[in-house]
């Protein structure tokens, strides 16, 4: 039966982040996006989500129970923490892309060795090593190369836009999902994910990216040469379940990028709102659109973009609890996304004014988050070439 | 916790207005538009699928229970197949959802028996006004106490068979409060007038409508003398064509889909050009946004919540997204879309009339 209420747990959950979002995030939200603390690491936080969050939030432990709506609680969890800042939801220690990547796609010990590393008592990252200089969108591209040497994979290669890189493999005892190629001439077919521990020889990280926004957390550029790791640590077992797997991951991962943005949207509407009502002005809901003066219309159009968006990523996750297919309801929720907290964080700053323009609101910084929404986890064009390929009925050769 | 699936037995309300907006509307569609008449098959034939009487208790005469959930998935379904079909076929709605809604116990016992019968039976509801600025909050139309009567006055615009229908649903403003009042077929002063000529909706009949002095009994306001709760009859109203909407965007999307696959240009199809098919792309995900959209007000509906926010946000993302989708579409077939041997120039005419019109249909 449709239902558009939340579980009593989700409501709980959701209510609690978004306390930490108010009360611990967004009072520093400005100092880590300042140049001069660039790279810097909320530690304090990260502890805090570490000892204490973690044991509330769910979604943050591996080794918590398992509950009834795993994906729905995620995604509320990851709008109410970006709803404080966006880049601290990336600074959150919990399995993320990478662990995520393992608990969906490893064999049974990997599950198992990444529940240990989670387990500790310091807080520790995952990352996932995917796009390349020379292809992002286009991944069957990968020129990283895995080549077997006896009882070991040898991987050689450079990755590009490794989200907490750096923590995962310097400032933890983490892993990072790397995604090569054994054979660079069966395409597609001949891509392989595979684990790699911090403090594997042969892994360098040699930039951390200088960004638009997202300060808070790290992008770098990760080297491997000569990376030796265990057969083993081919993701899935050595029937590897390959390009397919990063494709899956993306089903989830795409909504979850998009409840990122829609926590920065949010912030900004309520924002808005606030500013409108001390300034007495007055949204006259359900007044018919011709008679509403152009910054009702504005706030109006707005929250019901942002509503639909938000719509668009429930549902693509509640397909995700299901165990259903949801790669066209993915791209559609990231699609809408991308697009919303385009326009509705550059409309923030013009009914502001100036002061929306100024760095001494939080306006002109959530903009510049938010453009980021739009290029991860596929661009909105490689999104809408999924969402047509499959609306068409086209192949990926019949639509390019 | 969220669901998105329907129930079976909506599922079965579905499948059965799919196969009739097929069958009846969809074929009949151009042809009605052409004549400006509803075709008669339409009456019949839909009233053969039993939403109004689904929607009331038995005790009434129907056989179940009101669903706006249900009133939207039917919704979309039937104006994918035609809109004015669909707005005729509802009509009857505009009558006896109030009275189920905010009726006396009086009221109910009346009037919900008359709809309930095999076949359909007329009714209907005068809220929208030709003047600019037209607020249905505030209407001009007025209702004053006189005894243990009402007077009405005013003038209506774009009310469906307002000649044929045994009772009027009258929106007037009371000492500054909307309220809604029900007059009889031929009461004194009320008069029909001329037909309106719109843009489009042509096969929904709509007349114009002046109610010079009419004076009703006490009992005939609706709810008595308790009076209605306006916003949610107009809450339910705004999430009935919003539903709507999304079903003649869908219809206009899968038109065009059709067309820009067989449709060569330059040796290939033209839905294997980026420009056209992320137009289509788009198009998609908003009809998806706004589906959702409409079931999130219709479910508060049907929960007995607050939905004023909600079916205002639906109405507003829907008729927007209507008409770009029906422009966009009808872009995509170039100079075709232009022409009236293709449904799409009829769905530009019916998507501009969303967000414009008030109070013609309700779940």
């Amino acid at each position: 039966m449709i239902s558009f209420e939340n579980s009593k747990n989700v409501r709980e959950q959701y209510e609690y982040a978004e306390s930490i979002a108010r009360d611990i995030i967004r009072p520093q939200a400005r100092y880590f996006d300042d140049y001069k603390h660039e790279h810097q690491e909320p530690r304090e936080y990260e502890k805090f989500i570490w000892n204490t969050a973690r044991k509330k939030l769910q979604s943050l432990d591996p080794s918590a129970v398992v509950p009834e709506e795993p994906f729905m609680l995620q995604l509320h969890m990851i709008e109410a923490i970006s709803f404080g800042d966006a880049g601290f939801f990336m600074c959150l220690p919990w399995p993320a892309l990478g662990g995520n990547a393992i608990l969906t796609n490893g064999t049974e010990e990997q599950k198992q060795k990444l529940a240990r590393r989670f387990a500790g008592s310091e807080p520790t990252w995952t990352c996932m090593a995917l796009t390349e200089a020379h292809c992002g969108s286009d991944s069957s591209a990968i020129r990283t190369r895995a080549v077997r040497d006896g009882d070991h994979w040898v991987l050689n290669g450079e990755k590009l836009f490794v989200t907490s890189a750096r923590k995962a493999m310097i400032d933890s005892k983490g892993v990072m999902v790397v995604w090569a190629t054994v054979d660079p001439s069966a395409g597609r077919g001949g891509i392989k994910p595979f684990v790699v521990e911090a403090g594997t020889p042969g892994v360098k990280i040699t930039k951390l990216e200088n960004k638009l926004g997202f300060r808070a957390s790290d992008t770098a550029v990760v080297i491997l040469e000569d990376c030796r790791i265990p057969l083993d640590n081919l993701l899935g077992g050595h029937e590897g379940k390959g390009f397919k797997g990063a494709m899956k991951t993306f089903d989830s991962a795409r909504p979850a990028a998009a409840a990122n943005g829609l926590g920065i949207a949010r912030a900004t509407l309520d924002f808005l709102k606030d500013q409108l009502a001390l300034n007495g002005i007055k949204i006259r809901y359900g007044t018919p659109r011709n008679l509403l003066t152009s910054i009702e219309r504005d706030i109006v159009d707005m929250e019901a973009q942002l509503e639909a968006a938000w719509l668009l990523v429930v549902r693509a996750g509640w397909l995700v609890d299901q165990d259903r297919k949801n790669t066209l309801e993915s791209s559609m929720s990231k699609v809408k996304a991308g697009d919303v907290i385009t326009k509705i964080t550059q409309k923030g700053i013009e009914l502001m004014g100036s002061l929306g323009y100024s760095r001494r609101l939080l306006l002109e910084k959530w903009m510049r988050d938010g453009k980021v929404i739009d290029l991860f986890e596929g661009t909105g064009q490689v999104n809408r070439l999924v969402i047509a390929r499959r609306i068409l009925g086209y192949s990926n050769k019949e639509l390019k | 916790m969220y669901s998105f699936e329907p129930t079976e037995e909506q599922k079965m309300v579905v499948s059965a207005a799919k196969k009739l907006a097929l069958k009846e509307f969809r074929s009949r569609m151009r042809d009605a538009d052409e004549k400006s008449e509803p075709a008669p098959q339409w009456f019949q034939a839909g009233w053969e699928l039993g939403l109004l009487p689904a929607s009331i208790p038995e005790e009434y005469g129907g056989f179940g229970e009101h669903s706006a959930v249900t009133g939207v998935l039917a919704a979309e379904e039937l104006a994918w197949g035609d809109l004015s079909a669909t707005l005729t076929l509802a009509a009857p709605n505009l009558v006896a959802l109030p009275v189920l809604f905010c009726g006396s116990l009086e009221q109910k016992k009346e009037i919900l028996p008359h709809f309930c019968t095999d076949s359909y039976a007329y009714g209907s509801a005068a809220l929208m006004e030709p003047s600019f600025g037209f607020d249905p909050n505030s209407p001009k139309t007025t209702a004053v106490r006189k005894g243990g009567k009402y007077v009405l006055s005013g003038v209506k615009c774009n009310v469906p068979f307002a000649a044929e229908s045994e009772w009027l649903l009258v929106y007037a403003s009371l000492e500054g409060q909307c309220q809604a009042f029900l007059v009889k077929k031929g009461a004194p002063g009320l008069e029909t007038k001329e037909r309106e000529q719109n843009m489009g909706m042509n096969a929904f009949p709509l007349y114009a409508v002046e109610l010079r002095e009419c004076e009703i009994p006490g009992a005939q306001r609706l709810g008595g003398e308790a009076g209605c709760d306006f916003q949610l009859l107009l809450n339910a109203s705004r999430v009935a064509l919003a539903a709507m909407a999304v079903g003649i965007a869908r219809a206009a999307h899968e038109y065009a889909v059709d067309y820009a696959k067989q449709r060569k240009a330059f040796g290939e199809a033209i839905a294997q050009r980026q420009s056209i098919a992320f137009t289509l792309a788009e198009i998609i995900t908003d009809i998806d946004a706004a589906r959702l959209l409409v079931w999130e007000a219709a479910w508060r509906i049907d929960q007995r919540k607050d939905a004023t926010r909600e079916a205002y946000l639906a109405i507003n993302f829907a008729s927007d997204m209507v008409l770009t989708a029906a422009d966009r579409a009808l872009q995509i077939l170039g100079g075709y879309g232009y022409v009236r041997d293709h449904p799409v120039e009829l769905w530009l005419r019916n998507a501009r009339g969303f967000g414009v019109m008030e109070g013609i249909a309700i779940v």
